[in-house]
């Protein structure tokens, strides 16, 4: 088990840096990830973390298509939010572990 | 882990056939490349042509003759005369599709969607279209262009790109 050290506080993580205790996470701490995926977070990016990080805690799966239903931004701009990987780095930000499903 | 210099950068999915699953197996890679950041062009030919034809997209059946694999709710094969049945070629796609639906798997157009807003490419090949006589406006919105395969292998190369065929 790793550690990392985020806003000053350090918290356990596994090996690709996935939180493996989400109730450490802070919006500090969302920050200071975002900065390292070189990403500026915003009020819409803290509106969708917060929407991961609820669905994760109802034991609900992930996936690209529940953006979509969020009601929060469509899939188009959720791809601009968090470029790149977007599901797998957002949910990285938002200190849940990373989505295990195929769609 | 693969080497991290030569992580795959591009595929290009070749989806040649038009039932449920043929297509779905291309779509699940198209938009699993997106969501993983690679960039990702898929080919429509022949049968999987289907898949893009406004019409008939969200209509597609699985196969029941001729598929040993095919099973009966309970596990034991499905008989190859049982597949003449009237009807059960749309059962068992309906079937499928609800299941699908479960593991929120969407309707083929709105995996269309999602793959484009993630950045993905649609082609259709230009063979297949002038012999199945389809113009551009049968074809989904989403579809970039109808292309040649010289078209296809200059779009799908670079370094560090994949072909894959389905």
């Amino acid at each position: 088990m790793a550690q990392k050290t985020y806003a000053g506080v350090t918290v356990e993580v596994n090996e690709e840096g996935y939180f493996t205790n989400p109730s450490q996470w802070t919006k500090e701490i969302a920050k200071d990830i975002a900065k390292e995926e070189g990403i500026e977070l915003t009020d819409k990016h803290f509106e969708m973390l917060e929407y991961l990080r609820n669905r994760f805690t109802s034991g609900e799966q992930l996936s690209i298509r529940g953006i979509n239903k969020s009601g929060i931004v469509d899939v188009k701009a959720f791809y601009q939010m968090f470029p790149g990987a977007p599901l797998k780095k957002a949910t990285k930000i938002a200190g849940i572990p990373k989505p295990t499903s195929c769609v | 882990m693969a080497d991290k210099n030569h992580s795959i950068k591009k595929v290009s999915i070749i989806c040649s056939k038009g039932t449920i699953e043929d297509v779905y197996a291309a779509l699940v890679m198209g938009n699993g490349a997106v969501m993983e950041g690679i960039e990702a062009n898929l080919f429509f030919t022949f049968f999987g042509l289907e898949a893009i034809i406004k019409k008939r997209m969200d209509h597609l059946h699985t196969g029941v003759i001729g598929n040993p694999a095919m099973r009966l709710p309970g596990g034991s094969r499905m008989p190859t005369w049982m597949g003449v049945i009237p009807g059960m070629e749309a059962m068992v796609s309906s079937m499928m599709k609800k299941e699908m639906d479960k593991l929120d798997v969407p309707p083929v157009s709105e995996f269309i969607e999602l793959f484009v807003a993630g950045g993905g490419n649609l082609y259709a090949c230009k063979l297949a279209a002038d012999m199945f006589k389809l113009k551009k406006e049968d074809l989904s919105e989403h579809v970039k262009g109808i292309i040649t395969v010289g078209q296809f292998y200059e779009i799908a190369g670079g370094e560090d790109s994949h072909i894959i065929f389905t």
